[in-house]
Order: C-alpha cells, then sequence, then structure tokens
C-alpha cells in the first residue's frame, strides 16, 4: 500500500514514488508534476570508500551518544544532591554527559550529512508575492457584494448601535484590573518613623544607645523597632546613621535633628531607589551601588555626583528616657524616587520649618 | 517536468546496498491516513523539497528559535517546584549558610530547586544561559538583516514582528530574572519601580497596580510569574510561528552569486540534507547550552541571599541585554523639574525612555523610512552586501556603538574597578561619548565602506594579482593581472543601485513634482545622498599585462 492518490490521472505516467525517497522534486503525494526545481548544476556524490569510513565515525559517534545517555541516567541514580559539593558533582556529572551526548550527536549527523550524502544545489523559481489582479478583482467584488448584502453600510441604526454595544464590552477588561492594587493616595508621603520609634541595628535588632556610638566615622544600617521584618517598611524606613563630630557639619545638615554628632538619612536613594549602602569614610561621601549617585553626609546628603537630583531625606533623630536613639518624627519630604505628585516638597518642608522657628 | 534530478539518476549512484524501494509501511500508512483527513500531501510535494539558499549568517536566527525551545523545555521542569510566593518562609533546606533565615517561598523554592532537586540546578542554570542565549542570537541576526537589507519589501512585515519579537524578549527577561527573589533580582525590581514611578501623570498608578500597593508588596512575584510563564510566551509563541510561516511564504533571501537572481532561489533542499543539518544545529545549540550550565556558573542565587529593600551587594549587574539601560541611567546627568506642584523626574524618564525608544522606534521604521527616501517600491530578495549600501551600513553601525556605549557603562564601577580608572571619568567619558561615539563611527564606516567599494571596483577592472612577474620588451617588470575567478565575480556582480528619486530642477528651474515642498526638497537631498553611486563597477576587457607597480594607478576609474 502506497500513499499515492491514484485515482489521479497524472500519476500514471510518473512512477510510484513515495516518502522516503531522495526524489528531485517528483509527486510524492500530489496529483502535478511540482514547481519547477529547475537544474541540478552538478551533483557531487561521495566516495564510496570514505562514505564507509564516514559511516564508521558517525556510528562511533552515535555509540558516544548512547553510552553518554546511560551515564546521565546513571549519574541521575548514583549521585545525590543536598550540599553545595555533592550538588556541583552531580551538575557536573548530569551536565557533562548531557552535553557530550548532544555534541556527538549533532557532530554525527553534521558528518552524515556532509560525507554521506550527495552534495547538490537546487533552483526554484521565485514569483512576485503579489496575486494575479484577476484574483484582486475577484477579491474586492466579493467583499463589496458582501459588505452591500449584509446591509451594513445601508441601515445606520444597525451599524451605529452595535458600535455603542461594543463600546462598554471593549473597556470592560480593563474595568476589571482596578483591583489590582489600590490607589496611592498619600502613602509615598509617609512611612512608619514616629515621635519616639527607636532605631535598631539592621540584622540584629538592637537598639543603640547614643553614647555607645560614639566613634566619628562610624556607620550603621538601621531600621525602626518592630519592622525588621516588614519589607514594605523596610522599603521606605531603612536609614543610614553616621556619627561625626557635632563640627563637621555643614549648612545642609539640620543640626536640631542630629544628636551629638549622630545624623541619620534615608537609606533609600532619591534616584530610582537602591539601598545607598556605600560608605567613603575619608570624604564622608555616601555612594549608591546601582548608579553611583554620590551624596555628601556632612552636608545634608547634597547630591555631589550621579544621576539623582535631590538630597537623601534627614531623619529627625533624639535620644529617648534610656538613652536609646529615637526619632522625632516622621521625614518630612517623601523618600526614594521621585514621582509625578511629589512636586517641590523640600521647598514646603524648608518653608514649614521656617515658619515653626 | 524541467527538472534533470530525478529519482533514477540518484537512486542509480547512490543504491549499492540495501535500499528503498517504496515507502515502509508504517511510515505510508500514517502518511496516507494523514493526507485523507488534512490533504497533507499536497503540503509535502510543495515542500519537501523546498529550497533553502545557503550562507552562515543565515544560521543566526535559528540560534534564537532554538534557545527558545530549550527554553520552554527547561522553563517546564522548573515550575514543577518553583513557588511564585513573596509569603515568609524561614529556611531549614540543606543550605547551611541560609539555615534559619527568613525568606519569600519563591527564594526558598529556588533553593529547593539548586539544592534538593537533582538536575534543577542544572536546568536552572541552562534556563538562564539560553535566556541569555536566546536574545543575543535574536540581535545578531537582526543585525543581519539590518545590514543586507533583508528586511525590504516585501519582508517589512516579518521585520516588524522581529522588532516586536525582541521587545518582548526583553519583557520575557525581566520578568524571569526577578522571580528568585534573590538580593540580586531584588534590586533589578527596585530599579524598575523606580523607573515606572517617574512617569508622568500614571506612574504611581501604574506601580500600585503592578505591585499591589506600594513597593515591595506581596504581589508583583506571583503576576510577573503569571506574565513570565504563560501571557509572554504565550505572545512570543504565536509571533515566532507567524515569523516562521512568513520566511516560509517568503522565502529566504540569498546572497548575490552566479546563478543567483532575484527570481529565483538556488540552495539546498529541504528534505533531506537540510532538514538533518538543521536539526544537528539545534543538537550544537543544545550542546553549548548545556554546555555552559554545566561548566560555567550563571546566578549562583545561593550567595546573594534573600531579598530585602535596605542592602544591596556593590557591583550588581543586571543580564546583558539591560546592561544598556542601566548605562543610560548611569550617565546621565541629575535633571529634574518642579512645577506647578508636579516633579518629572528626567533623570529616570530620559534614559529609561529614549534610548529604548529610538533603538526599537528606529529599527521599526527604518524600512519604510529607507523605501521613502529611495522611493523604491521593489521586491528585494538578494541581499545587499553591507558595503554597497553605505549610508545604511554606517546608521546601522551608528546604531550599535550608542548601544554598546551605553551597555559598556552600564558596567562601569567593573571597569573602573578592574582597570583602576577613576569611577566618575567613566560617567563623564561617557557623557561625551554617547554623542561623539555614534558621529564617529557613522563617518568612519563609510569610509570603510567606500574603500571596500573600491577595492571590489578593482578585482573587476583591473583583475586580481597573479603572481606572476613579467620583463617587458623595454626592462620593465609588471605584475600580471588576472580576471577574477566567476564565482566572485559574479558575487560582485551582484551590487544593485539605489534608486533616487526625481529632484534635480529642470531647464526652468522648476524641480519636480514630489520635490517643491520643504519635505519634499529635503526628501530628494537625502535621497540623493542615499543613493549616489560614487564607486560603479566596470569590468574590464583588457585586465590582463596591467601594470600595478606604476604610482597613480586606478585613478582613472573615477567618474562623476
Amino acid at each position: 500500500m502506497t500513499n499515492e492518490q491514484s485515482s489521479h490521472e497524472e500519476d500514471a505516467r510518473v512512477p510510484r514514488r513515495v516518502i522516503g525517497t531522495p526524489a528531485a522534486g517528483t509527486a510524492v503525494l500530489g496529483d502535478s508534476p511540482p514547481p519547477a526545481p529547475a537544474e541540478d548544476p552538478a551533483v557531487v556524490y561521495p566516495d564510496p570508500i570514505a562514505a564507509r569510513k564516514a559511516e564508521r565515525l558517525v556510528a562511533l559517534l552515535f555509540l558516544v551518544t548512547f553510552l553518554s545517555g546511560v551515564a546521565f541516567i546513571a549519574s541521575y541514580v548514583i549521585f545525590q544532591v543536598g550540599t553545595v559539593n555533592s550538588t556541583a558533582a552531580s551538575n557536573l556529572a548530569l551536565g557533562g554527559s548531557l552535553t557530550l551526548a548532544l555534541l556527538s550527536l549533532a557532530s554525527g549527523i553534521v558528518l552524515w550529512v556532509r560525507r554521506i550524502m550527495p552534495k547538490y544545489t537546487l533552483v526554484q523559481e521565485r514569483h512576485p508575492m503579489a496575486s494575479g489582479s484577476d484574483t484582486r478583482e475577484y477579491v474586492a467584488d466579493t467583499f463589496v457584494a458582501g459588505a452591500n448584502e449584509s446591509g451594513f453600510v445601508r441601515h445606520k441604526l444597525l451599524r451605529r448601535t452595535l458600535l455603542l454595544a461594543a463600546a462598554p464590552l471593549g473597556l470592560a477588561p480593563l474595568v476589571l484590573l482596578k483591583d489590582l492594587g489600590p490607589l496611592p493616595g498619600t502613602s509615598l508621603r509617609h512611612t512608619v518613623w514616629k515621635k519616639g520609634l527607636r532605631l535598631v541595628v539592621e540584622g540584629t535588632g538592637a537598639p543603640i544607645r547614643a553614647a555607645d556610638f560614639n566613634s566619628p566615622g562610624g556607620i550603621l544600617s538601621v531600621v525602626p523597632q518592630g519592622y525588621e521584618h516588614d519589607l514594605n517598611a523596610l522599603a521606605k524606613a531603612t536609614l543610614i546613621l553616621i556619627k561625626f563630630r557635632p563640627d563637621q557639619f555643614k549648612a545642609g545638615t539640620i543640626k536640631n535633628w542630629t544628636h551629638d554628632g549622630i545624623v541619620a538619612y534615608s537609606k533609600i536613594c532619591t534616584h530610582v531607589g537602591c539601598p545607598a549602602a556605600l560608605y567613603e569614610q575619608t570624604t564622608h561621601h555616601i555612594l549608591c551601588p546601582c548608579h553611583q549617585s554620590t551624596f555628601d553626609a556632612t552636608d545634608g546628603a547634597r547630591v555631589i555626583f550621579g544621576p539623582a537630583a535631590r538630597p537623601l531625606p534627614q531623619l529627625p533623630i533624639g535620644v529617648d528616657g534610656e538613652g536609646y536613639l529615637v526619632a522625632q518624627a516622621d521625614f518630612d519630604v517623601p523618600v526614594g524616587p521621585s514621582f509625578w505628585e511629589r512636586g517641590d516638597a523640600e521647598a514646603d518642608a524648608r518653608e514649614a520649618r521656617e515658619k515653626a522657628s | 517536468m524541467t527538472t534533470t534530478l530525478n529519482n533514477a539518476t540518484l537512486n542509480n549512484a547512490t543504491l549499492n546496498g540495501a535500499a528503498l524501494k517504496e515507502t515502509p509501511k508504517p511510515i505510508a500508512g500514517t502518511a496516507s491516513y494523514l493526507d485523507d483527513r488534512l490533504g497533507a500531501g499536497s503540503f509535502l510535494k510543495r515542500n519537501l523539497r523546498k529550497v533553502f539558499p545557503d550562507h552562515w549568517s543565515f544560521l543566526l536566527g535559528e540560534i534564537a528559535l532554538y534557545s527558545f525551545i530549550i527554553l520552554l523545555l527547561t522553563g517546564t521542569f522548573l515550575t514543577f517546584w518553583f513557588k511564585p510566593g513573596m509569603g515568609h518562609v524561614v529556611y531549614d533546606g540543606p543550605y547551611q549558610q541560609l539555615r534559619g533565615v527568613t525568606m519569600s517561598e519563591a527564594y526558598a523554592s529556588t533553593l529547593k530547586i539548586s539544592f534538593e532537586v537533582r538536575g534543577g540546578l542544572l536546568m536552572r542554570q541552562m534556563h538562564h544561559w539560553a535566556a541569555l542565549l536566546f536574545v543575543a542570537g535574536m540581535m545578531v541576526h537582526m543585525l543581519r538583516v539590518f545590514f543586507t537589507g533583508a528586511y525590504r519589501k516585501p519582508r517589512e512585515l516579518n521585520w516588524i514582528i522581529g522588532v516586536l519579537l525582541l521587545t518582548l524578549a526583553l519583557a520575557e527577561g525581566l520578568t524571569g530574572y526577578s522571580l528568585p527573589d534573590d538580593l540580586l533580582s531584588g534590586a533589578g525590581l527596585r530599579i524598575t519601580e523606580g523607573v515606572a514611578i517617574s512617569l508622568p501623570l500614571i506612574g504611581t498608578y501604574l506601580t500600585f497596580f503592578l505591585f499591589g500597593g506600594e513597593y515591595p508588596g506581596e504581589d508583583v512575584i506571583a503576576r510577573f510569574y503569571s506574565l513570565h510563564i504563560l501571557l509572554i510566551p504565550g505572545i512570543l509563541l504565536a509571533l515566532i510561528s507567524a515569523h516562521m510561516i512568513l520566511m516560509w511564504v517568503q522565502k529566504h533571501t540569498q546572497m548575490p552569486g552566479t546563478g543567483r537572481s532575484n527570481t529565483n532561489v538556488v540552495g539546498a533542499p529541504f528534505y533531506p540534507a537540510f532538514m538533518l543539518k538543521a536539526g544537528a544545529y539545534f543538537l550544537f545549540t543544545f550542546t553549548a547550552i548545556a554546555g555552559l550550565g554545566t561548566f560555567a556558573q550563571i546566578n549562583p542565587i545561593w550567595l546573594f541571599g534573600p531579598y530585602t529593600p535596605s542592602d544591596i551587594s556593590a557591583g550588581s549587574q543586571p543580564d546583558f541585554y539591560m546592561g544598556f539601560l542601566e548605562g543610560a541611567l548611569r550617565i546621565m546627568p541629575a535633571w529634574e523639574i518642579n512645577f506647578l506642584g508636579y516633579t518629572l523626574p528626567l533623570s529616570v524618564l530620559i534614559p529609561a525612555l529614549v534610548p529604548m525608544g529610538i533603538v526599537m522606534t528606529g529599527l521599526a521604521l527604518y524600512p519604510f523610512l529607507e523605501q521613502w527616501v529611495t522611493g523604491d517600491r521593489r521586491e528585494h530578495h538578494i541581499a545587499d552586501r553591507p558595503r554597497n549600501n553605505p549610508h545604511r551600513t554606517s546608521i546601522g553601525i551608528s546604531a550599535v556603538t550608542f548601544y554598546g556605549i551605553l551597555w559598556l557603562l552600564g558596567a562601569n564601577d567593573e571597569i573602573s574597578a578592574f582597570f583602576h580608572i577613576d569611577l566618575y571619568h567613566t560617567t563623564i567619558f561617557g557623557r561625551f561619548a554617547i554623542i561623539l561615539g555614534p558621529a564617529l563611527a557613522y563617518a568612519i564606516t563609510y569610509r570603510i565602506c567606500m574603500g571596500l567599494q573600491r577595492k571590489d571596483a578593482d578585482v573587476m577592472s583591473h583583475g586580481v594579482e597573479s603572481g606572476v612577474i613579467k620583463r617587458m620588451p623595454n626592462g620593465q617588470y609588471i605584475e600580471v593581472h588576472v580576471p577574477p575567478a566567476e564565482d566572485i565575480a559574479d558575487h560582485l556582480r551582484g551590487k544593485a543601485l539605489i534608486p533616487i528619486v526625481p529632484g534635480e530642477a529642470d531647464s526652468e528651474g522648476i524641480p519636480p513634482k514630489g520635490a517643491r515642498s520643504i519635505l519634499g526638497k529635503a526628501r530628494a537631498m537625502m535621497s540623493k545622498k542615499y543613493g549616489t553611486e560614487h564607486i560603479p563597477l566596470e569590468e574590464d576587457g583588457h585586465g590582463h599585462g596591467h601594470a600595478a607597480l606604476g604610482p597613480g594607478e586606478g585613478d582613472h576609474k573615477e567618474v562623476h
């Protein structure tokens, strides 16, 4: 049984050609001769002896694939994972055998094609992509006729109410997305810092006694007590705490908001929000490792280089009755990256401070 | 039937052992079954012997295609264990250093894949490497298509699909990169948030909807997960299929050469050799990815620790395809506008939108702009050699330079540390280089193209040096030049003239109709610049015995 459609008469003059024979564009399953792959300039056949040699090489490569495949399965059974070292060994065994299996299989196939198969090129005609003008005309006529048949053009009321009907349905999926999140409101303007909230060391959670944090040049990464694992709070409230000699501060730092040379700035970079985590003691520069915005810690964390446009906000701090560092209030400007509704919060805050004093 | 290569010739030559006389029964049976129901026969008839032109550069896109398949396979494996949750768990797995640490389910499950699933680490690393290779493959493929003008009619639509694919691939990479929720991926997510929130009017709403509230929230990983494993790959798969179908229907372009014309396709038939070679090429791509996944560690998330917004490590780098955005953010001066109580953070907006906008919009529009400038509405199936369209090539190299400088500066901290250059100097260098670099690249590329064209013209008119020195009767020594080999000559002859829209004023000083408006004048001017043939190929019949030693030889070819 073959897959030819023998009911077609033209097949009669074509010898039985079936899938699997290397036919040059002869009718395989079709009912007419193929579109002309026109000529073969030269078919180069491999030398039979060389081909047999190549066959042995290909067979060897396929055998390597077989063995590597077996090795892969064996590795899966033999190498257990768990520790870093055992995982590394398993990874090496599995990956190594897989790589070798794939590589020798691929190489074998390439050798097979190059050394065993005949080489030749075919030429096929290329026709313009456009359909003939009669086809286009037919389609255009059919379209117009169909449109008229439907009455979509003539019946205005139908057309307009259909468009009207589609509008709310089209909007519905967008409306459905509303509950993806709450509206921003003023949440971006506040952090969890408030009067009396203790500063604790990030990681250990230990409160900081001002008298103990006394070596000038010292720096701590600080979070609010009780929020050590609240990432939403930390994304805005994390601080960088630095100890200076009180006479080192310049005009940019608000001295009332420091305590005995200890100053707290938001650690969240005002550029795009990375933690500005690098500090250079000799120059008092805070550097954000993401985009290298650099802030002068002695001068209100003023920007001295990089893409950040605003200083790191300063948090007013003081000590509580037991001598531990606490916040005096929340930040008076939004921390972190700029956003559309933010406005010049620094100017407003400055004005408010001047009015208060 | 016009073929001279028929069954008989091939069969006779190859049948010196056991060979098929007819289709084996199982295959024939299946084929008939399918043909009875689908009419697959006529499709196969047209396509089994479909001709594919051969050139090494035509294989670049396949790297991307095969990487995508490997991404689907390895990615599916990863989903079996990955938990896209941000709920807190305390790690008690086998990795000692993180025992007792609070982390998200996403990070914990990624650790589990790495250390508790056999082959999990391999699949994770292969997935990551395949992603890099996917984007890199797309990029080099796109450059090949651009520089050979293979995007020209009728392939503009496929070019647009390609641009969409590249854009989606970047989004796919970004969403995937964020999933493990380690410290490094979190830094990328934080930057994404910082960029999104900077958008005027919609920024805060967009981020609140994306993150389900304030950053980082508890939703973003689950949302990125469904985008990463369902929505974006679904669209990618659909577009890749469309890309392949269009390529198949329109037939591949071919390089100029003997017997090749705009109305034919010369190459190897799909079945059997090309099909096998393509299979082998898939396996080679697979090999490369498996090898990288085995021997080249990538994204060792257990070293980074779980994400927290309060920490970061120095030298944090995104995957390479995001590097250009990172570089743009780094070299941007600190511009920010406040007006009427609103803020426009240009220092974020410009680097986030402009380079990507220039590159992607420029890519999408280029075929149409070129068509407008040249007025060329013909079909093109012969690839240009890049030198033969010097302005296109120069524009392309300018864009590559623009991209490359941004990319390099995305790693300026590493460059600074490695080469001991002041960090700020690299930034300041970048601010100038991003303007001057592309301009310089344009000029240099143009000169190189012209030089190469001149060399081609020389080969055609003078022939090539034969190495034979001949003594003339008057005692002069000359080197005998011989005509170039026919295939090389045909390759060079493939140079096509770039059309120019009419723009010259007629004898009464009136410019042609399309060139009277300002836009029309600009178009005519650009067209003239773009299409003018400075170095025509001239074939020389007396190319034998030309003296190659005389000074100024070859100058007489200048034609205007």
